[in-house]
């Protein structure tokens, strides 16, 4: 297949198009979250930091943001222990229902959202358990894993068995081995990942939805208020500085693991 | 061994043993999804066959096929279920067209430079958060929003695609399309260039180099973001709840409505039985068409 020069630019044209598809709803949130009127029209005519003000001190967006916050961190410690065993195990040993267990993990993102959330819901309603930060981090927790898992296993697939071999006849310890060369070849895999689970359990709406109760994660505080259409000036400023938030992470992720690697692993 | 540690030997022992260092590093991770997630899948499974007493709005734990009965019969779940399935084929179509040639610029025509600027580009809108893109597009679409300001600054007819059926299709796609593009791009990447070369030089023209070189090696990848676009779109309900108009409802807006607004748990967990079984049929499909080696 040669690929000819008008190809070439057609292909390019329609890269083009669609990469302006892709960021023009990003700019324009950026956009209006400084627009000083109450009713957001285009094309705006002032311009305001005063929406980030508010924001900032409104009692609902803090208590959401800070239970958003603790429910992400705790999700992601859960998410990291549990999955980088996990990719070890499957990554080591060779058991009857592997496939199992790895089809098992991707389950909770392969199935809709909601057949997670409700079943979560389900579950709790017959064990009687009241919805708290907790019924929120299991959630949370429980998708979170597959991330760490497909950054973590990834990484154990390209390190080569032979290492670990080496440093046993060098006479280190099992435990040293871990320490000195398994978990430093690991560690930026391991924190990519981690990033990555923090970075999902933050924005998550759908199961949290179905496991909050009548608690406010900031996700759910931005839900409850676009469906109102009430305080739309100040849902977009929170709205642009979510997005920073959550870039941030993402952004130190690709940036200690390699670029190509990290397209595979992000996805 | 004469000063050796407990740690040490632990750790020995566990070297001896791998079927040992295989449960202890498998029990914890195991035991989580059993108890927490399949025993919630099956719970709520069961759910679907109990029903709530309409007077006390308490469950019945008693076997009852109602749920179901009502779903098929009553014709406005039909057509809920209808609408949702014919959406996420028609998103998944949509992001395969525009992912195929995307990833195709990426992946051989690109230099390697603008090839990671580009692919930065495609994860900035893929990990934005979802709320922030939904709320740009009702300000893009709504009537006094971006796109018909702009076509009327530049004369052109004035589109209202606010709160209809074909706002949730420009949405949804654009929503899920860095989970189609990438790994297209991934498969396609694996594509020497050299074998397109082959068939050129075998006197294949580019159209046929693409249908019968190019599609086979590419279509796992595409069947794995067919995956996330069906998979995603078949569950969502704030987009239908947000973007749709008045009758745009999703499977996931009768399930959200019946479990948080009516408090009959039982009818979302048949609505998600439905789900399950819709999202069971299209990964057999994918099966066959051999998408999990590409996952």
């Amino acid at each position: 297949m040669r690929i000819s020069g008008w190809m070439r630019i057609a292909l390019g044209a329609f890269v083009g198009l669609v990469i302006l598809f892709l960021m023009a709803p990003l700019v324009v949130i950026t956009l209006f979250a400084f627009d000083r009127s109450n009713v957001q029209t285009f094309p705006i005519q002032h311009w305001t930091l005063s929406w980030f003000s508010v924001a900032w001190h409104d009692q609902a967006v803090r208590s959401a943001f800070w239970l958003s916050l603790k429910a992400g961190v705790v999700a992601t410690v859960i998410a990291l222990v549990l999955g980088v065993l996990v990719s070890f195990g499957i990554h080591r040993f060779r058991f009857f229902g592997r496939e199992a267990v790895s089809l098992m993990l991707v389950l909770p993102i392969a199935l809709p959202g909601i057949v997670t959330g409700l079943a979560l819901q389900s579950a709790f309603n017959l064990a009687g358990t009241p919805f708290s930060v907790y019924t929120i981090i299991v959630g949370h927790a429980t998708f979170c894993i597959v991330v760490v898992f497909n950054n973590v296993v990834a990484r154990l697939r390209r390190t080569s068995d032979s290492l670990i071999e080496a440093s046993a006849d060098l006479g280190a310890r099992p435990w040293q081995t871990f320490r000195f060369v398994t978990f430093p070849v690991l560690r930026t895999a391991v924190v990519a990942g981690g990033l990555l689970a923090f970075a999902l359990s933050f924005d998550e709406v759908i199961v949290t939805t179905f496991t909050a109760g009548a608690q406010n994660t900031l996700p759910l505080w931005i839900f409850g208020a676009i469906r109102l259409g009430q305080q739309l000036p100040e849902v977009n400023a929170v709205v642009v500085c979510v997005v920073a938030l959550t870039l941030l992470p993402i952004a130190y992720a690709a940036k200690i693991s390699s670029s190509d690697q990290t397209a595979k692993a992000l996805a | 061994m004469p000063t050796s540690s407990l740690r040490d030997r632990s750790g020995a022992a566990l070297w001896r043993r791998p079927w040992l260092r295989g449960l202890a590093t498998l029990s914890p991770p195991l035991a989580w999804f059993v108890v927490v997630y399949l025993t919630s899948l099956v719970l709520m499974l069961i759910t679907a066959f109990f029903q709530v007493n309409s007077l006390t709005s308490q469950i019945v734990y008693q076997w009852t096929w109602s749920n179901f009965s009502e779903i098929f019969t009553q014709s406005v779940y039909g057509q809920i279920i209808l609408r949702t399935v014919v959406m996420a084929v028609l998103v998944t179509l949509t992001d395969a067209v525009v992912a195929l040639p995307f990833a195709f610029f990426l992946a051989k025509v690109a230099r390697p430079r603008l090839r990671q600027f580009l692919v930065a580009l495609l994860l900035l809108p893929l990990w934005a958060s979802y709320l922030a893109k939904v709320y740009a597009w009702i300000n893009i679409l709504s009537d006094k929003g971006v796109l018909p300001g702009l076509e009327a600054r530049f004369g052109l007819p004035v589109t209202h695609f606010a709160y209809s059926n074909t706002a949730m299709w420009i949405v949804f796609s654009y929503l899920w399309l860095p989970f189609m593009i990438l790994p297209v791009y991934g498969s396609l990447e694996r594509v020497p260039d050299s074998l397109l070369e082959a068939s050129a030089d075998l006197g294949a023209g580019s159209w046929f180099t693409f249908r019968t070189v190019v599609l086979p090696i590419v279509l796992p990848g595409i069947v794995a973001g067919s995956i996330f676009t069906f998979s995603l779109t078949l569950g969502d309900f704030i987009t239908p709840l947000l973007i749709g108009g008045s009758s745009s409802n999703f499977i996931g807006n009768a399930i959200y409505d019946s479990a948080l607004n009516g408090g009959n748990l039982p009818f979302a967990a048949a609505l998600a039985f439905v789900s399950i079984v819709i999202m069971g049929v299209y990964l057999f499909l994918a099966r066959l068409a051999g998408a999990f080696e590409a996952l």
